[in-house]
C-alpha cells in the first residue's frame, strides 16, 4: 500500500471556523483521517511543534490548507513555509483567499482602530489616557513586550503563490467534503485556479427568474433587509434587495437566499472575474431602473467589498494606514 | 526639477466621442497631449474594472465619453454606464480617491470643439489635484 | 533596561505560531515566582470598521468574530438590532433564536469538551502531547464511539443551518424578527434530532464521572488550590434564578456567594469597566462598584469570572429536569457554593451542555414555533444593548446609530475579556506552585496550560484571536536578564 498523503493545516489570522467547517464533516471527517496523515493541524487541533513543521522536508507535505488572512509577521513567516513544504497550497476559505470580513480593517488606519478600542468605547476605562506599548516596564521592575498593531490585512496570494483557492466564510461542508478529495487524489486545474463549481449563486438559486423561464426585471427600489418581507420564491433583487449572487460563486447551493436574505458574496468572485467588488457595483447599478437609486444604496464598500477588500484593486484606504 | 505632465485615459465610444475627438483633430482645436483615447464600441461596455485598471496603471485621471442619452446604437449603453460610474464614484470616494479624477460626459460627433474644450479643463483640474496616489508605483 | 533582582520567564502560548498571547514570568532571587502577566498581542478593530454598516447587517458581519463561537455575536448583535429599533421580538422569532443558540450549545459545547478539555483527562494530563488532542481522544475512547459523538453533534450543526442559514455565521436575523419561518416538517425533523442531542449530553457526563469522576487523582487536582481562583461571578439568570442563556437578567454574586448586583441591557455601564492596561492588546474588566484594585483574587478583589463555572455559580438551578439533577450533583460533591475550583468548568460544561440539549428538546416540542409571525413593526432606530451569554461567558453588544439605522459606535464586551483577570490570577497561582527555587522543567508547561484551558479562552472573541491547546514558550532569565534556559511545548 502506497504511503497515506499527508494534510498539513494552518489557521492564521482567521476565527476558527473555517477549521469548524471541516470538524463538521463529522464521521466523514474519521473516515478521512483514515486515508490521511495529518502533519500538523494547527493550532486547533494537534500539538504539533513549530520546530517539527520546520524540520519537514521541503515538498514533503502532499495538500497545505492555509485559512485566515495575512497581518502579522508571524503568518506572513508560516505562509512561506507551508509554500516551501507543501507540494500543493490552497487559499482555504474567504479570509485567505480574500481578505475576509477582517479585511474591512483596511478601511481605517491603525490610529482610528486604537482610539476606537482604546479612547472611544463606553465601558472603556482608561483615567491615563493609555494605550498598549511595544515596551513597557509595569511597577518599575516588570519590563513587558507587544508586537506592534498592524491594521493592514493582506491575502496568502499577496504573500507567497498560491496553487488553488477555495471560497466561503466558511465554505460549506458538503462542498469541503468534495473538495478535499479532488484535490488529493484527482487531476488538478491550472494552478492558480478556484476550486469551484463554476456556477454563480444565481444559477444554484430556486429564485432565479431565468430559470422558471421569465426575464430579469430593473431594480425600482432599494430595500434593505429589515424593510418588508420578500415575496416566496421571488428573487430578491428583482425585489430590491440587494443580492450579490449573479457575480458569486455558488459553491454553497445558495444557502443565504433560501432563507430570504440575499448573498453577500462569501464564496467569491464567478471565474473571469479579478476584482469581486467592481463586478458587483457593475451587475447591480446595470440593473438601477434609475440614477437616484444610486444613492441609496447603504455603505457601498462595505457592501459589495464585505469579504474582499483585501483582494481588490484598492486594497486599502489611500492615503492612511 | 521634471514637470510632471498627467496622464490622462479617456474611454471614447465609437459612435460619439471618438469621432468627436477625430473632428477636433481635423479642425485643429487643439487639446492637452495628456490625453490618451481609447476606443470602445459603447460607453455600457466600460467595466468599473477598466477604471480602476487605468487608475492603477498610471493614469492621473480617467474620462468616459458616450453618447447622449437616446443616441446610444446599444439602446441602453449610456444609461448602464453612468449607473456604474456614479456608484463606482461613491466606492472610490470612500477609498479616498479623489472624484475630480473622474469624469463623465456625453459628446457627439460634431461636437469636436465641445471634446477639444473638456479635455482642457479636465487636464487643468487633474493637474491641480497632482499625481493619482492610487497608482501602483506610489501606491504599492 | 535598569538591572532588577529578577529572573524573567517568557511563555509565549496562545496560537502557537502566530503569537497572540504570551505569558510573562519574574521570578525573584531565590527563584520563586515574583509576578506572573498574561498578554493578548492581537487587536483586530471590528469595534472601527462597523461602523457605517446598517444595523441589520452587523449580526452576519460581527459574526466572523469568531467562528468557534459561531452563533454568538450573531445572537448579541441581533438583540442589540431590536434595541436599537425599540422592540421585542416576535414571540416566534424569540423561539427560533433561542432554539439555534441553545444547538449551538450543544455543539459547541461537546466540541470544546472532546477536543479539548477530555484529552487532558481521558488520554491523561501527562499523556505525550502528540496524542493528547481529538485524534488521540477518539483512539483512546474508540472510533466507533468518537463516530457516535461527532454524529450526535452534527444534528445540532444541522439545526442551526436549517434555521439560521448557514451553519456557521449564521444569516437569517432580522431586528425584531427572522428572515424565515419554521415548518411543520421542520419542527418534526428537529424534535427527532434533539433526542440524539439529549442522549449526547447524557453520554458526555458519563464519560466524564467515568473517566475523571472516579479517578481519585482527578478529584484531588479539582479540588485542590493549585486550580483555586476566588474571585466574583456573573451570569445570566430567569426570574427563579435559573440558568438563562438567550435572555434573562444579568446577576453578579461575590466570592461568598452573596448577590451584589443586577443588571440589564444598558446597565451593564454601571457594574462593568474595561481598564486599559499598557501591557495588553485586551482591556481588563472589574466590577466599576467594587473600584479597580489590581489584578488579584480573595474575598476583596474587583474581579469577576463568566462563563459556564460562574453561571451555574450564580444561579439556584437549572430549567431542565435532567440538568438539574446533574447540577444538584455537582454542587453536593464540592459540598460549598460558590466553586471556586477552576476545573469544574468543564464539569459546569457537561452539565450545561445536557441542560441546552432539553431546552432544543422543550422548544421543539412546542408547535406554535411554527408560526408565520417572525417579524414586527420597528421603532425608530437609536441605541441598543443586547447581551446573551455566550457559550465562554457573558457577551455584551452595544450600538449607537444614526436616524437610518447606521452604526455610529461599537463597543462590545466578550467572554474571554471579562475572564482576562482571573486568567492571570490562574496562571500565576499554577506558576506558583510549580516552579520553586528556580527549578523550572517540561512539567510545568502542562500545568500551567490547565489552569487557564478550563476557561476556554476564547482569543479570536477577545480581540474581536483561536482557542485550543495553546502553545507555550518558556524562557527563563536569571536575575540578570540573560537566558538561563529555554522550554517550549510547540
Ligand atoms: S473565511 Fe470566514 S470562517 Fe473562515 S476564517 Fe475567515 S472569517 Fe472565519
Ligand atoms: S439575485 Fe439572489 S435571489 Fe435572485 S436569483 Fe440570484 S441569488 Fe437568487
Ligand atoms: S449565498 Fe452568498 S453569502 Fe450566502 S453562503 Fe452562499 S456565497 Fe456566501
Ligand atoms: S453607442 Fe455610444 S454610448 Fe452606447
Amino acid at each position: 500500500m502506497p504511503d497515506k498523503l499527508k494534510l498539513a493545516y494552518f489557521l492564521s489570522g482567521g476565527c476558527g471556523g473555517c477549521d469548524m467547517a471541516i470538524i463538521d464533516l463529522s464521521e466523514t471527517l474519521i473516515d478521512l483521517l483514515l486515508h490521511l496523515e495529518v502533519v500538523f493541524w494547527v493550532p486547533t487541533i494537534t500539538d504539533t511543534k513549530y520546530k517539527d513543521l520546520e524540520a519537514i522536508p521541503d515538498r514533503f507535505i502532499d495538500l497545505g490548507l492555509y485559512s485566515g488572512m495575512v497581518r502579522l509577521q508571524e503568518h506572513e513567516y508560516i505562509a512561506k513555509m507551508m509554500r516551501r513544504k507543501c507540494k500543493v497550497l490552497v487559499a482555504y476559505g474567504a479570509c485567505a483567499a480574500l481578505g475576509g470580513i477582517p479585511g474591512l480593517g483596511n478601511m481605517h488606519t491603525r490610529e482610528e482602530i486604537l482610539k476606537t478600542a482604546y479612547f472611544d468605547t463606553s465601558s472603556t476605562d482608561n483615567p491615563e489616557g493609555l494605550t498598549p506599548q511595544t515596551r513597557c516596564v509595569v511597577s518599575g521592575k516588570y519590563e513587558l513586550t507587544l508586537p506592534e498593531f498592524y491594521g493592514h490585512v493582506r491575502t496568502l496570494q499577496d504573500v507567497v503563490d498560491v496553487d488553488y483557492f477555495i471560497g466561503g466564510c466558511p465554505p460549506h461542508h458538503s462542498f469541503v467534503r468534495q473538495a478535499i478529495p479532488v484535490l488529493l487524489f484527482e487531476k488538478l486545474p491550472a494552478p492558480g485556479s478556484w476550486i469551484t463549481s463554476g456556477k454563480a449563486v444565481c444559477d444554484v438559486c430556486d429564485r432565479n427568474p431565468v430559470k422558471k423561464g421569465e426575464e430579469r426585471q430593473l431594480i425600482r427600489e432599494i430595500k434593505r433587509t429589515l424593510e418588508g418581507a420578500p415575496d416566496e420564491g421571488k428573487c430578491l433583487l428583482q425585489e430590491g434587495y440587494l443580492c450579490l449572487g449573479p457575480v458569486t460563486q455558488g459553491d454553497c447551493g445558495s444557502l443565504c437566499p433560501k432563507v430570504n436574505i440575499p448573498c453577500m458574496g462569501c464564496g467569491g468572485p464567478i471565474p473571469g472575474v479579478r476584482d469581486f467588488g467592481l463586478r458587483a457595483i457593475s451587475a447591480i447599478a446595470g440593473l438601477l431602473s434609475s440614477e437616484e437609486l444610486v444613492d441609496q444604496i447603504p455603505s457601498p464598500v462595505k457592501y459589495f467589498y464585505r469579504y474582499s477588500l483585501p483582494a481588490s484593486m484598492l486594497r486599502k484606504k489611500l492615503g492612511k494606514v | 526639477m521634471r514637470v510632471w505632465v498627467p496622464n490622462i485615459v479617456v474611454f471614447a465610444c465609437n459612435w460619439c466621442t471618438y469621432q468627436g475627438a477625430d473632428l477636433a483633430g481635423s479642425l485643429r482645436y487643439s487639446y492637452p497631449p495628456s490625453i490618451k483615447i481609447i476606443r470602445v464600441p459603447c460607453s455600457g461596455r466600460i467595466e468599473p474594472e477598466f477604471i480602476v485598471t487605468a487608475l492603477k496603471t498610471g493614469a492621473d485621471g480617467v474620462f468616459i465619453g458616450g453618447c447622449h442619452p437616446g443616441e446610444c446604437h446599444h439602446k441602453e449603453g449610456n444609461y448602464k454606464a453612468v449607473l456604474r460610474f456614479n456608484l463606482l464614484k461613491r466606492v472610490l470616494k470612500m477609498m479616498g480617491v479623489e472624484t475630480g479624477r473622474l469624469r463623465l460626459e456625453w459628446i457627439s460627433g460634431s461636437d469636436g470643439k465641445r471634446f477639444a474644450d473638456i479635455m482642457t479643463e479636465f487636464d487643468k483640474a487633474v493637474q491641480k489635484l497632482g499625481p493619482n496616489p492610487l497608482r501602483s508605483d506610489v501606491n504599492a | 533596561m535598569k538591572k532588577v533582582a529578577l529572573k524573567k520567564i517568557e511563555i509565549s502560548p496562545m496560537t502557537r505560531l502566530s503569537g497572540q498571547g504570551k505569558i510573562t514570568v519574574f521570578l525573584d532571587e531565590q527563584g520563586n515566582v515574583d509576578n506572573v502577566f498574561f498578554q493578548t498581542v492581537e487587536l483586530r478593530g471590528y469595534e472601527r470598521f462597523l461602523q457605517g454598516l446598517p444595523i441589520e447587517e452587523v449580526p452576519r458581519t460581527v459574526s466572523t468574530i469568531c467562528g468557534v463561537c459561531r452563533c454568538v455575536h450573531f445572537t448579541a448583535a441581533v438583540k442589540a438590532a431590536d434595541a436599537v429599533y425599540q422592540v421585542n421580538p416576535s414571540p416566534t422569532a424569540r423561539k427560533i433564536r433561542e432554539l439555534v443558540l441553545n444547538s449551538h450549545y450543544v455543539e459547541d459545547h461537546a466540541a470544546v469538551l472532546y477536543a479539548l478539555g477530555f484529552p487532558d483527562f481521558i488520554v491523561g494530563p501527562t499523556a505525550n502531547p502528540a496524542a493528547r488532542n481529538l485524534i488521540g481522544l477518539i483512539q483512546a475512547i474508540g472510533s466507533e464511539t468518537g463516530k457516535l459523538v461527532l454524529k450526535r453533534r452534527y444534528t445540532a450543526v444541522k439545526v442551526i443551518e436549517m434555521l439560521a442559514g448557514r451553519p456557521i455565521h449564521p444569516v437569517a436575523a432580522l431586528p425584531g424578527g427572522w428572515s424565515k419561518t419554521v415548518s411543520e416538517e421542520e419542527r418534526k425533523e428537529i424534535l427527532e434530532l434533539s433526542n440524539e442531542m439529549v442522549e449526547l449530553g447524557q453520554l458526555t457526563l458519563k464519560l466524564f464521572e467515568d473517566f475523571v469522576l472516579k479517578n481519585k487523582d482527578y478529584i484531588e487536582l479539582i479540588t485542590g488550590d493549585v486550580y483555586r481562583v476566588v474571585v466574583n461571578y456573573m451570569g445570566t439568570v430567569d426570574e427563579k434564578n435559573r440558568v438563562q442563556y438567550y435572555d434573562g437578567t444579568q446577576r453578579i454574586i461575590d466570592a461568598q456567594g452573596n448577590e451584589i448586583g443586577r443588571f440589564s441591557g444598558k446597565g451593564y455601564l454601571d457594574y462593568i469597566a474595561e481598564r486599559v492596561l499598557p501591557w495588553s492588546y485586551l482591556k481588563m474588566p472589574y466590577l466599576k462598584n467594587l473600584g479597580w484594585k489590581g489584578v488579584v483574587d480573595g474575598p476583596e478583589t474587583s474581579l469577576y469570572s463568566v462563563g459556564p463555572l460562574a453561571r451555574l455559580n450564580v444561579a439556584d438551578g437549572m430549567d431542565t429536569p435532567l440538568a438539574q439533577e446533574a447540577y444538584e450533583k455537582m454542587f453536593a460533591a464540592f459540598g460549598t457554593k460558590p466553586v471556586h475550583s477552576v476545573l469544574a468548568y468543564h464539569w459546569a460544561r457537561a452539565i450545561e451542555l445536557l441542560n441546552a440539549a432539553e431546552k432544543v428538546r422543550f422548544l421543539a416540542s412546542d408547535e406554535s414555533i411554527t408560526h408565520p409571525d417572525v417579524r414586527v413593526e420597528l421603532g425608530a432606530p437609536g441605541e441598543g444593548v443586547g447581551i446573551i451569554e455566550a457559550c465562554r461567558g457573558t457577551l455584551i453588544h452595544h450600538y449607537k446609530t444614526d436616524g437610518n439605522g447606521f452604526v455610529q459606535e461599537a463597543n462590545l464586551v466578550v467572554a474571554t475579556t471579562h475572564n482576562q483577570g482571573p486568567v492571570n490570577v490562574a496562571v500565576r497561582r499554577a506558576a506558583e506552585h510549580f516552579i520553586k527555587n528556580g527549578k523550572v522543567d517540561e512539567g510545568i508547561l502542562n500545568g500551567i496550560e490547565m489552569a487557564y484551558r478550563p476557561y476556554d479562552l476564547c482569543l479570536p472573541c477577545a480581540t474581536h484571536v483561536l482557542p485550543g491547546q495553546l502553545p507555550i514558550q518558556v524562557d527563563v532569565y536569571d536575575y540578570e536578564g540573560k537566558l538561563y534556559k529555554s522550554l517550549r511545548n510547540h
